[in-house]
């Protein structure tokens, strides 16, 4: 083995703005995943057949297909076909967006589904609207229950990030690449960028335990 | 006050309720019994259609409850529920389970919610577990508190479902004795019931229910001294 880390200190710099640039669309592909995957799950559970066949519909293709091939799809396709030229970060979001909102949405069905019939029927006992319900007393209980599940879920998307390198992101793992072959050696700038991600998901980690904490208070 | 006419409840094939009619008036206390899965809970559970009557009106204070648009949930704040299984919202704290209703439903200013929250948790005994959450109560004190939360929506009547069937014999009477003093103040009640001592001391009227219909009512006096069916005479002998 001859590693030398050595040579790559001047790249450091450039390697650790890919943090920024990977958070900045992981987070924002993680608000509007949980956003669509709540909305989802809400149809699922509905009444309305229409919303729930189109929600199952959405969910069976997104899950059915790889997340690379959709993102491929996304950034390729939508400008030969509306002429928007789409750039690679709203390509990335929309991609781990939408996908992750199919997973989030069986999460949260399940989680919906595990809490107590009882408390629907004290809800509506009390004359509390259906939305006040969901969104006073089902859903907070149903998050308690599958928090362990959306991290992962998270932590999946985090790390999943890195398919955007094919699209020519500047993400971490994008930039690994570059510093790689501006060097001729790959092993180091890889292992630094793959000791990046392990620490952000440790520090998803960190916070999830923190939530899981609060939400443990009523116990 | 409630007016049930001609009540039919049909779960798939099963025939659940068989035409039943009944009438409750303001300030009565009236206790339904009857043999497990005579449809006595599934009769109650009509009254604020937590299940949806096959067929038959239901009238409350002159509102047709199953009439073709009417507002569910308004008809719901008059009518409390108190259940076998307690159902308090876990994640909130007792006073808040109090307080939700009253101010997301009924438009309360939380002060004033609050207020009355207390007052109403002192009723109930309960005056130093405001700030406790439900799972920290034992299932006497739960009980009471969901009595309170019900009580909270100052409804015009209580519809209790076996509210004594999951506590622990020790803790049957704390809550019975609430529910006294509930109807001592005048409110309407409605009681499903094992507790047979409490129909034949509180309860105005009793009502005996066997397979989903009808079969008996009048005062807990007569009923329990000389049912007239057989059916109530059967089920007496087994339970008393």
């Amino acid at each position: 083995m001859n590693l030398d880390f050595s040579q790559i200190v001047p790249y450091i710099p450039f390697m650790l703005k890919g943090i920024w640039t990977t958070l900045q669309f992981v987070f924002v592909a993680i608000i509007l995943g949980s956003i669509l995957g709540t909305v989802l799950a809400l149809f699922k559970i509905g009444s309305v057949k229409s919303l729930r066949w189109f929600a199952d519909g959405y969910t069976s293709i997104f899950r059915g297909t790889p997340l690379i091939l959709q993102l491929m799809i996304i950034y390729y396709s939508i400008p030969q076909l509306t002429g928007y030229d789409i750039n690679p970060f709203m390509s990335a979001v929309l991609a781990f967006g939408l996908n992750s909102s199919a997973y989030i949405s069986e999460i949260i069905r399940a989680g919906i589904q595990a809490v107590d019939k009882g408390q629907m029927e004290a809800a509506q006992a009390l004359g509390i609207s259906y939305s006040d319900m969901m969104k006073d007393i089902i859903l907070p209980q149903a998050l308690k229950n599958i928090l362990p599940a959306l991290m992962n879920e998270f932590i999946t998307l985090t790390k999943e990030s890195a398919i955007v390198s094919t699209i020519g992101y500047l993400d971490l793992m994008r930039r690994a690449q570059v510093v790689g072959s501006d060097l001729f050696r790959n092993f180091e700038p890889l292992l630094f960028v793959g000791f990046i991600y392990w620490c952000m998901v440790m520090g998803l980690t960190v916070i999830g335990r923190m939530f899981e904490r609060r939400l443990k208070l009523s116990d | 006050m409630i007016k049930v006419q001609n009540l039919y409840k049909k779960f798939g094939d099963n025939l659940v309720l068989n035409d039943i009619s009944a009438t409750i008036r303001q300030g009565e206390v009236v206790s339904i019994i009857g043999p497990s899965g005579s449809g006595k809970s599934t009769f109650l559970r009509c009254l604020n259609l937590l299940e949806i009557p096959t067929s038959g009106t239901i009238l409350i204070n002159d509102a047709d409850l199953t009439a073709r648009g009417a507002n569910i949930n308004k008809s719901r704040q008059q009518i409390g529920m108190v259940f076998q299984h307690f159902h308090l919202f876990p994640h909130l704290t007792v006073l808040e389970n109090l307080t939700y209703a009253p101010v997301k439903v009924k438009g309360l200013k939380p002060a004033e919610a609050n207020d009355k929250a207390l007052l109403l948790l002192k009723r109930v005994g309960l005056s130093d577990k405001a700030a406790a959450y439900p799972s920290s109560l034992s299932g006497g004190q739960k009980q009471r508190v969901a009595i309170a939360r019900a009580l909270a929506m100052e409804p015009d009547l209580l519809l209790f479902d076996e509210p004594t069937s999951a506590l622990d014999p020790e803790m049957v009477k704390e809550v019975l004795d609430v529910m006294k003093d509930l109807a001592k103040s005048g409110m309407t009640m409605v009681v499903v019931t094992h507790e047979m001592g409490f129909a034949r001391e509180v309860a105005d009227r009793v009502i005996f229910l066997d397979h989903g219909s009808l079969v008996e009512e009048g005062t807990p006096a007569d009923f329990f001294a000389n049912p007239k069916t057989e059916r109530a005479r059967g089920f007496l002998e087994k339970v008393l």
